[in-house]
C-alpha cells in the first residue's frame, strides 16, 4: 500500500482529502505544517506529499525547498494543493521541486487526475 | 416535479432528433431528457419536459427541435481524455504517417470535438512534437454538430475546473494563459485548429481527405445501420494507410469492414483487399 502525507493548516481539508486518498488505497499521514511534515518526513519519507502552500511555522514552498535536501527527500512526489493560482505560484512550485499542482478547489476526479499525472496513481488502476 | 412526456410527444422527439444527429433515444433515457432539457423548458417559460415535447410536435418548432438536439448530443469532454489514444499518435501513428509522406502535411480530423478539448489536445500534442524538434506539418479539423459548443472551442476559454482533468501542469502553463479566472489556450495553438460546423449524417466529401481521424465517443449513440454508414463514409474521406481512433468502448468489429483493428487503433482497410474479399 501507497502511503500519503496530507500537510494542510485546515483540519477540514485533510479530512476531505483523507477520505479520497483513503478509498485510492492510499495509507494517509497527517500533518498540520511545514514543521510537522519535515519531522513525519525524517521518520519515515512518505510516496506521496499533498501539500498546501499557505500555512504557519513553515509554509508549503519552504517545506518543499528544505525535503528536497534531506536524505531520501528526492523520492516523495510532491502534489501541491492550494488556493494560489496563478503562473507565478505554480511556475516557483515546479522550480522547487514540485511534480504537480493542484488548484483549490478540488474534488475527486481532480486529484485522482493529478495523481496519475504525477505517477502515484497507474493509469489502469484509475 | 416532472410529469411524464406523453408518448406521442417521445416518439416525436425521437425521431427529430434521430433524423438531425443520428441519436438513438430510447425509452430507457428518459432520464437523459429531464436532465438535458429541463434547461431549456425553463428558458422557454415552459412548466416541465413533458410541456416542451409537446409544444415542439404541436408547433413543428424547428428552433426547440434544434435546441433539443443540441442539449442531447453535447457530451462531456476534457483535455487528452483516455490518454492512450494521445501516447500512440505521439509515438506510433504519427511518426509512421509522417515517415510515409517525408514532404507532405497530415491532416488529422476531430469529428464530434464538442468544446475542443480533443482538438486542443491534438494541438498541443504536435506542439510538443515541433518543440522536441519532431517537425510536424499538420492541420486540424474539428467539427461539431453544435454551433453552441463549437463558439465555446473558438473562444478557448476553460474554467479551473476544466483545466485540471487530464492536464499536466506543465502542459497547462506552456500552452495556457490566465485570464481573470479562466485559462485561455495560447493563440499559437488556437491557430493550428480550424473549427467549423458539421453534421457527421451529412456528405462528408466537402471536408476533404484525411490521414487521421478521431471520432470518439460518437457512434455508440447511433443505431448498428448508422453506425456501419458512417464509419465507410468516413474511410471514403481517408488517405489508404489512414488511422482512425474510436472511444475507448467502440469498436469497427462486427459494425463495418471498411477498418482492420491494429492495436488501440483502427487502419482503413484498402480498397484492393476489400474488393478480392468480396470476390
Amino acid at each position: 500500500m501507497k502511503t500519503c502525507l496530507i500537510v494542510d493548516d485546515s483540519r477540514v481539508i485533510r479530512k476531505v482529502a483523507r477520505r479520497i486518498l483513503e478509498d485510492l488505497r492510499f495509507q494517509v499521514e497527517e500533518a498540520g505544517d511545514g514543521l510537522e511534515a519535515l519531522t513525519a518526513c525524517r521518520k519515515s519519507m512518505p510516496d506521496g506529499i499533498l501539500l498546501d502552500w499557505n500555512m504557519p511555522l513553515m509554509n508549503g514552498i519552504e517545506f518543499l525547498r528544505a525535503l528536497r535536501k534531506e536524505r531520501g527527500g528526492d523520492t516523495p512526489i510532491v502534489v501541491f494543493c492550494t488556493t494560489e493560482n496563478d503562473v507565478e505560484h505554480i511556475s516557483e512550485a515546479i522550480k522547487a521541486g514540485a511534480n504537480e499542482y493542484i488548484m483549490k478547489p478540488f474534488d475527486g476526479d481532480i486529484l485522482q487526475s493529478k495523481f496519475v499525472e504525477a505517477g502515484l496513481i497507474s493509469y489502469e488502476a484509475a | 416535479m416532472a410529469t411524464a412526456m406523453a408518448d406521442a410527444d417521445f416518439a416525436f422527439v425521437a425521431r427529430e432528433v434521430k433524423a438531425r444527429s443520428g441519436l438513438v433515444l430510447t425509452a430507457d433515457k428518459s432520464y437523459l431528457l429531464e436532465t438535458r432539457l429541463a434547461p431549456i423548458a425553463r428558458k422557454e417559460s415552459l412548466a416541465s419536459v413533458a410541456e416542451l415535447a409537446a409544444a415542439a410536435r404541436l408547433r413543428r418548432d424547428e428552433r426547440l427541435i434544434w435546441q433539443m438536439t443540441d442539449a442531447l448530443t453535447t457530451n462531456e469532454t476534457h483535455f487528452f481524455r483516455d490518454r492512450k489514444p494521445f501516447a500512440l499518435l505521439r509515438d506510433r501513428i504519427i511518426p509512421e504517417l509522417q515517415q510515409a509522406r517525408p514532404a507532405g502535411r497530415l491532416r488529422i480530423w476531430s469529428a464530434a470535438t464538442s468544446t475542443g478539448q480533443e482538438a486542443f489536445s491534438l494541438a498541443m500534442l504536435l506542439d510538443d512534437l515541433r518543440a522536441g524538434g519532431r517537425g510536424v506539418d499538420a492541420e486540424i479539423v474539428a467539427t461539431d454538430l453544435s454551433e453552441r459548443v463549437l463558439e465555446k472551442a473558438r473562444a478557448g476559454l476553460y474554467t479551473q475546473f476544466e483545466v485540471q482533468r487530464g492536464l499536466p501542469v506543465r502542459t497547462l502553463i506552456r500552452h495556457f494563459e490566465k485570464v481573470g479566472e479562466f485559462w485561455r489556450i495560447a493563440d499559437r495553438i488556437r491557430a493550428m485548429v480550424r473549427f467549423q460546423r458539421f453534421n457527421l449524417l451529412d456528405d462528408l466529401a466537402p471536408l476533404g481527405v484525411f490521414d487521421v481521424v478521431v471520432c470518439r465517443n460518437v457512434l455508440s449513440y447511433f443505431a448498428p445501420e448508422t453506425r456501419r454508414q458512417v464509419l465507410e463514409r468516413i474511410a471514403a474521406q481517408m488517405t489508404d494507410d489512414g488511422v482512425l481512433l474510436l472511444g475507448a468502448t467502440e469498436s469497427t468489429v462486427g459494425v463495418s469492414d471498411a477498418f482492420v483493428p491494429e492495436g488501440g487503433y483502427y487502419r482503413r482497410t484498402l480498397v484492393r483487399e476489400q474488393t478480392a474479399s468480396a470476390a
